[in-house]
């Protein structure tokens, strides 16, 4: 599949799912349950895509040892626990990540 | 001045502070695509295309760890689906307009927008009160394409060796932040993460994504219906 091909149907499915919650769904069709679970899904989906990119390493294997991306997130955790702001966290947690690859 | 433009413009008010994280995300991502192999072009026509921050940047991480385009597209889907939670609450204000009017509003209906015009609908009765959303959206729209543009400008000059890739974890840990004080969040984040890592190299066509986020729900569901039942 081309590039292009793919970043089209990638736009075509983030679209239907938009489209779906103002034309197709209805209130009545989510019960309390359903709603409840939905609201799970940023925490099952997004931890899917942080924890592979901080603890595989660029051959493919886990590494936990001599790894600053760990040290880095967990202060960047941290960050988002005390100052609840988005942009706090993600430069903190860069500067963190530079502060111990270029000067440590 | 024209009840529409004002209520337009107040959807341009109430979105812009939310806007200030979506600056460096496109930077990043336009940085990015350009790293692992999109031609300037396509990274454009991406933000324009797709023109969502965590579904954009999903496809870019699958894509530069060579997952097959059946895998990016449904892990897409499934990025997206926190999407139909908001369907519920949103559709009840909407329900009343042609249908030309709900295919332009779709696209433009991204998070940051979503969260201000519903509290702004839930306030307010005016039957034109759809422009807020169309503003807010719009403003996203102008910021997301500009940061994609100049995130591509800048790619050439960044070097490789700031590791900046490890910004993509470090925005989706920051899209979390609200979640780290609750529970059941903590217990399926953790699981979701394991399940993503230990499988990285056991599930097949990089499915992990998939594999993990569901058992993620799997635990929340089980976890909610335990407290649930307790109270």
């Amino acid at each position: 599949m081309s590039n292009w091909v793919l970043i089209i149907y990638c736009g075509f499915i983030t679209y239907l799912t938009r489209f779906t919650m103002i034309a197709l769904i209805k209130k009545e069709m989510f019960n309390d349950r359903i709603r409840q679970i939905l609201s799970f899904v940023p925490s099952a989906i997004f931890p899917a895509i942080i924890f592979p990119a901080i603890f595989i390493n660029d051959i493919g294997f886990i590494q936990v040892e001599d790894n600053p991306k760990i040290i880095a997130a967990l202060i960047a955790v941290i960050i988002g626990i005390f100052f609840r702001s988005i942009v706090a966290t993600i430069f903190l947690g860069l500067a963190s990540y530079w502060f111990i690859i270029f000067i440590i | 001045m024209n009840s529409k433009f004002k209520i337009f413009l107040k959807g341009v008010k109430d979105v812009s502070p939310l806007m200030i994280p979506v600056v460096p995300f496109g930077l990043i991502f336009g940085v990015l695509a350009i790293d692992v192999g999109f031609t300037p072009l396509q990274t454009m026509g991406m933000s324009l295309i797709i023109f969502g921050g965590a579904s954009q940047i999903v496809l870019l991480q699958l894509f530069s760890g060579g997952a097959s385009s059946l895998v990016i597209i449904s892990s897409v889907g499934a990025v997206n689906s926190r999407h139909l939670l908001y369907g519920a609450v949103v559709s009840e204000h909407l329900s009343d307009l042609r249908l030309i009017w709900k295919i332009i509003i779709s696209y433009f209906l991204i998070d940051q927008a979503f969260a201000r015009s519903n509290e702004y609908f839930n306030k307010n009765k005016d039957e034109n009160k759809y422009f807020h959303l169309i503003g807010g959206g719009a403003t996203c729209w102008i910021i997301w394409q500009s940061t994609t543009f100049l995130g591509i400008i800048l790619g050439a000059a960044i070097p490789e060796e700031l590791g900046l890739s490890f910004a993509i974890p470090l925005t989706f840990l920051a899209l979390l932040i609200n979640d780290f004080r609750k529970f059941i969040n903590i217990v399926v984040i953790i699981v979701s993460g394991i399940v993503a890592t230990a499988g990285y190299n056991i599930i097949p066509f990089k499915a992990y994504v998939i594999v993990a986020a569901l058992t993620g729900l799997l635990s929340a569901v089980i976890l909610t219906k335990m407290i649930n039942l307790n109270e």
